[in-house]
């Protein structure tokens, strides 16, 4: 019998060591563990034997039991490695090749400079406050220091729906509707961003639809030198720490003093080139401290109270930031410009 | 206003400053100067010659042959204007002479003579044709003959004075004038100020006997003077004249016209001429024009007046539009013996209204529009007088003949120094204001830190202290200004849920694949009709136009952003650019009143336009053209983010595909619609076939609860079935789902369509949709007994409502 369990051992190992498939170790397994399988019968003998020879055999046979066991578990572990070495073979891919493409949408030009000054002023404790794009002229003109006949309504050719109701020339408004809100004694911190029109005939500098933000600090003791430290900070963070800004008198019937900002060229650093028609100043802004009548319509008393004002155009910024050269792009969508622009 | 530094240099030192610097100067202290120009371009070698003789070329018939003394030599030059004759003084470029555009002199023969040089034009000495007198327009420029041969042309002309454009603000009117722009100026250079002589001789004969004047509408003129000028000779005024005219971009003419013109530009105040013999009495009578009153002006154009109109008459009819262009029959001739001349104070108002209604501007009633100074009204026409003593031979009457009520006292204005630096952030003193008051040459009592200043009435803009707060900072220097920030209690900024809620769902679209867009909110008559949400449409909303519209394209409020959303995909697809997903948040103006009287409900929405292929791999074979339920699947992304419980039903609406097209309800209340565009408008609009939404953001904004509410996440396990009916196709699937979702609550929480086939097996005119429903308690596990209940109740209860059965 110990021949024969030897005998089983080599074969079985044999077979097993030329085994290149896992269903071929299963029928190993069957043909010699399984419950006809050889070694089974040879065991099943056993009774015939002696008492002494019995339990040398039945070691032996454990032994070539087991033996053939790990030789059967060593392969498969082995071809299942095998196997999956092949099947990750077959499964790989050119990786070379184009992706499935994904849409990507965006925000426009102006949503993105509009947001930009929101949150620039938000940041440093400003609401932002919206009005009506259809106005009153009393709102639109009156209540900002521009009586029915004054020569400045001249200034902004406006486009009338009737003799009392326009659209309206600037974001202005929504100061002298925020501050009438406010009823005279509570500070006021604002910016108004928003769609105004004009009577121009649409080229690449004109258009009579466009974007303004205008931002409004009302409270006690607030002096012209507030004004100009809130616009450098502004400027820096807008245009760069590196910029310069420059205050000239001008005129705006809302405000008195009036302030026209500049900042410095970021071309040719100040030094005059053709992007600011070589005075090294870019214009940016216009503002001022609110006029006392602006105040007293509103209902402020203009010895307590004293604000300061300015206004800005998104589209001037971003031909300023983003070198568009026509104003009509803003409103033609055309794809080409609008990609352009998405996370600029 | 063209200013002319060697007129200005009359009236202030201006120093050794460029005119780039001074330009500079000027800008930073309030005027913009737009441009530094010359009055022409370099020339060299240019001088005064003396035609000696003139003869006909030998071989030309149009060409002289000139003998011209420069004063080192006699050269001989072919001159080829018809106005050159013997005993001229004229401009001559010598050999070697460079003229404007590097035009070089040289000897040349022209038809077999020798010529030396060039007699110029003033065209040639690069002065602008507009501005060259009539008279010389043709050919060449002769000098009056007090000026020396050989001198240097240069000067004598004028051409090298430079020109500083200003750009005025409608507040600085005062700078309308030389002695304005001289004022200011010598308050930025501080330097003292020459102010012109308005001294004249008289004859003792009395204008009174002459003229009478009579202001019926003194409102509109509280100032009226009239000077009487006899024995006036119409010639040329003198060369500096009509130089300094020239600089200031008007024409010479002759001598009357240029003094009026000159005294206008030097004192800002705009002066007239009349011819007095031609005047059809002795009397001026100033007053509202009627209505239909005709008026032949200077430009021989008819003019028909109104009662807001203001004339000067002769009592009987009106001789001039009063501060805007005086009458044909009355105006200053050749032959003109004695002037009238008018030196008036008319009221704004009155002048912008002529101008608006005639059209004519001009520069005297630009003048007249933004202001003039009362106390230079008389001194004017005092000056006037004097230079057309001087060069017209006028004789000045004594005495002008006035209607006068003006004002002309200075405003006083209080200010105190803390006051100014408090405003300003600056601290100033007391002795800087005064010193800044006295440069400007403003009148002030100083009491210490106290202050009564007096507002020049040349200074019309100054009526306020913060008028004096701007002086004060202009001229100490707004570059001196500190930088401060404001010291009131810090507040924190913020959006407001709205404006977050905005923000989001822009975000929303945008991560969605859409591309944000805006475009006009004025529309065109076709347009203003066009996709308008049946929720608005409901309201019956009136199309509200412009008053004076620019274009018809621009002219109505839109009621939609479609229409102009769908120009830009049309754009864009003639452009050859595919594939476009846009979108738009923006207002549209409702108004309901048939006459408009207060202003439209604006009112927010947010529109899309999809149109080309949604995705297309490749190489894979894979491709999906926008439709329906791309649009679709994109709204219920956007209010399942915003969690709103949306639903859509089939609906009818103008324009759009009647097959293809959904009303979205929110909460069961209609908030706009999706769909494709109806092919027939696509065609019209030149669109591919292209899909819309259009939401109103008003009902999306009050519908929506910033802060979500707390829901328990489950812990109990979830059982699902799925179910397949057959019904008939017309049935919407929709509503299949919303019964069973009616019927399955509470313990069914989630109904999802997850297969729809029409075909063989289940007959004709039938559909097999598949649902799956998720079932779940909050607080416990479901016994399958309890949804096998719920499960056949359902069965049976949607057999019932649509005859629709279970597929097997
Ligand atoms: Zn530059």
């Amino acid at each position: 019998m110990k021949e024969q369990l030897e005998t089983i051992k080599q074969e079985a190992l044999g077979r097993i060591v030329s085994a290149d498939e896992l269903k071929e170790l299963q029928d190993i397994k069957v043909a010699y563990l399984g419950k006809k399988g050889s070694l089974t019968s040879v065991l099943r003998g056993m009774g015939k034997l002696s008492k002494e020879e019995r339990p040398i055999i039945g070691e032996l046979a454990n032994e070539v039991r087991e033996t053939i066991t790990t030789a059967l578990e060593e392969k498969g572990q082995k071809l299942e490695e095998l196997a999956l070495e092949k099947q990750l073979e077959e499964e790989a891919i050119d990786v070379t090749l184009p992706g499935r493409p994904v849409n990507v949408g965006g925000e426009h030009l102006l949503t993105k400079i509009v947001e930009e000054i929101e949150d620039l002023f938000i940041g440093m404790g400003y609401e932002v406050r919206e009005g009506p794009e259809v106005e009153t002229d009393y709102y639109n003109f009156e209540a900002l220091n521009l009586p029915k006949g004054h020569p400045a309504r001249d200034m902004q050719d406006t486009f009338y729906v009737t003799n009392e109701l326009l659209m309206r020339t600037h974001t202005s408004p929504v100061q002298a509707r925020t501050m009438k809100e406010f009823d005279g004694d509570q500070s006021v911190k604002m910016i108004c961003p928003g769609k105004v029109y004009r009577r121009d005939t649409d080229d690449a500098t004109h258009s009579h639809q466009f974007t303004q933000i205008e931002g409004l600090y009302v409270g006690k003791d607030v002096r012209m030198s507030d004004l100009k430290g809130t616009l450098d900070q502004f400027a820096k963070k807008m245009f760069g720490k590196d910029r310069e800004i420059r205050l000239r008198p001008s005129f705006f019937p809302f405000t008195e003093p009036s302030v026209e900002m500049d900042i410095s060229c970021k071309v040719c650093n100040g030094q005059g080139c053709s992007v600011c028609k070589g005075t090294g100043w870019i214009e940016i802004l216009g503002a001022g401290m609110v006029h006392p009548n602006v105040l007293e319509m509103a209902g402020y008393d203009p010895k307590v109270y004293t604000g300061f004002a300015f206004g800005m155009g998104p589209e001037r910024i971003a031909m300023l930031k983003y070198g568009v050269n026509d104003i009509r792009q803003f409103y033609t969508n055309d794809k080409r410009f609008l990609k352009q622009y998405h996370n600029a | 206003m063209l200013v002319s530094l060697n007129w200005l240099k009359n009236y202030v030192d201006i120093g050794e400053i460029s005119p780039e610097q001074l330009a500079e100067k000027v800008t930073k202290s309030g005027i913009e100067v737009e441009s530094v120009e010359y009055v022409a371009e370099k020339s060299e070698n240019v001088v005064v010659g003396y035609v000696q003789s003139c003869e006909k070329h030998p071989n030309a018939d149009k060409l002289n042959l000139c003998q011209v003394d420069t004063g080192e030599e006699t050269l001989q030059i072919i001159c080829g204007a018809p106005n050159i004759a013997q005993g001229q003084k004229v401009a001559v470029a010598k050999p070697g002479a460079v003229l404007p555009g590097n035009f070089k002199i040289k000897k040349v023969k022209l038809r077999g003579v020798e010529s030396n040089g060039m007699i110029c034009s003033l065209q040639e000495l690069g002065i602008e044709e507009k501005y060259v007198p009539k008279e010389f327009a043709e050919g060449i420029f002769v000098f009056p003959e007090d000026v020396t041969v050989g001198e240097s042309v240069e000067p004598l002309l004028n051409l090298n004075d430079a020109v500083l454009e200003f750009e005025l603000t409608p507040n600085r009117a005062d700078c309308l004038s030389m002695l304005g722009v001289a004022y200011e100026v010598a308050a930025l250079l501080d330097q003292p100020l020459q102010l012109p002589s308005e001294e004249v001789e008289v004859t003792d004969e009395d204008a009174a006997d002459y003229i009478k004047v009579e202001v019926e509408a003194k409102d509109l003129n509280p100032y009226y003077g009239a000077f009487v000028i006899k024995d006036i000779e119409v010639k040329d005024s003198p060369l500096w004249m009509k130089n300094h005219l020239i600089a200031a971009g008007i024409r010479p003419i002759n001598n009357v016209v240029d003094i009026t013109n000159f005294v206008m530009l030097e004192y800002g105040q705009p002066l007239h001429a009349f011819d007095y013999d031609r005047l059809q009495s002795e009397n001026i009578v100033v007053r509202r024009a009627k209505d239909g009153e005709k008026l032949v002006t200077l430009d021989e154009q008819e003019r028909t007046l109104s009662e807001e109109h203001l004339v000067i008459t002769d009592g009987e009819k009106p001789v001039a539009l009063a501060g805007v262009m005086g009458g044909l029959d009355t105006e200053v001739h050749e032959k003109t013996k004695t002037v009238l001349l008018e030196a008036a104070y008319f009221e704004s108002s009155a002048v912008r209204k002529a101008v608006k209604d005639t059209g004519l501007r001009s520069e005297s009633s630009t003048r007249f529009e933004k202001g003039i100074d009362p106390n230079r009204v008389r001194e004017a026409g005092q000056r006037a007088c004097q230079l057309l003593t001087q060069y017209a031979g006028g004789k000045v009457l004594a005495n002008v003949v006035e209607s006068d009520q003006i004002d002309r006292t200075e405003k006083k204005i209080n200010l105190v120094t803390s006051e100014v630096n408090k405003r300003l952030g600056t601290e100033i003193t007391a002795e800087d204001i005064a010193d800044i008051f006295r440069k400007l040459r403003f009148h002030f009592e100083q009491d210490l830190e106290e202050f009564i200043v007096y507002a020049p009435t040349r200074r019309g803009d100054i009526t306020i202290f913060e008028d004096l707060l701007e002086e004060i900072a202009r001229v100490y220097g707004y570059d001196n200004l500190p930088f401060t920030l404001p010291e009131g209690e810090a507040q924190a900024g913020a959006l407001t849920e709205t404006q977050q809620l905005k923000r989001d769902v822009k975000r929303y679209l945008q991560s969605a694949g859409l591309m944000e867009t805006i475009t006009y909110s004025l529309t065109s008559s076709a347009k203003i009709s066009q996709l308008i949400s049946p929720e608005i449409q409901n309201l019956d909303p009136q199309a509200v136009a412009l008053s004076m519209p620019m274009s018809e394209d621009h002219k109505y409020l839109r009621l939609s952003l479609l229409p102009e959303l769908l120009s830009t995909i049309s754009y864009n697809q003639a452009r050859n650019q595919t594939d476009l997903f846009y979108f738009e948040l923006g207002k549209i103006f409702v108004s309901q009143e048939k006459m408009i009287t207060s202003q439209p409900s604006e009112q927010l929405r947010v529109s899309g336009a999809l149109s080309g292929k949604w995705m297309e791999h490749p190489w894979q074979q894979e491709k999906k053209e926008v439709d329906f339920y791309v649009v679709k699947g994109i709204m219920e992304g956007l209010f399942n983010y915003l969690k709103l419980p949306v639903s859509f039903k089939k609906g009818t609406i103008p324009q759009m595909h009647p097959g293809r097209s959904a009303v979205i309800l929110i909460n069961g209340k209609e908030v706009g619609f999706i769909g494709q565009v109806h092919p027939a408008l696509q065609k019209e609009s030149g669109l591919k076939d292209t899909y819309v939404f259009d939401v109103n953001m008003e009902e999306v904004i009050a519908e929506h609860s910033a802060v979500p509410s707390y829901s328990q996440i489950p812990k109990y396990p979830s059982i699902s079935r799925d179910i397949a009916f057959i019904m008939d196709k017309q049935i919407p699937a929709g509503d299949v789902k919303q019964t069973i979702v009616e019927l399955g609550a509470p313990l069914v929480k989630q109904v999802n369509i997850f297969d729809v086939y029409q075909g063989e097996n289940i007959g004709e005119n039938k559909k097999s949709v598949a649902y799956s429903l998720v079932y779940q308690h909050p607080d416990k596990t479901l016994t399958d007994e309890e949804v096998e209940e719920s499960y056949t109740n359902i069965l049976h209860n949607v057999n019932e409502k649509y005859d629709a059965y279970v597929r097997s």
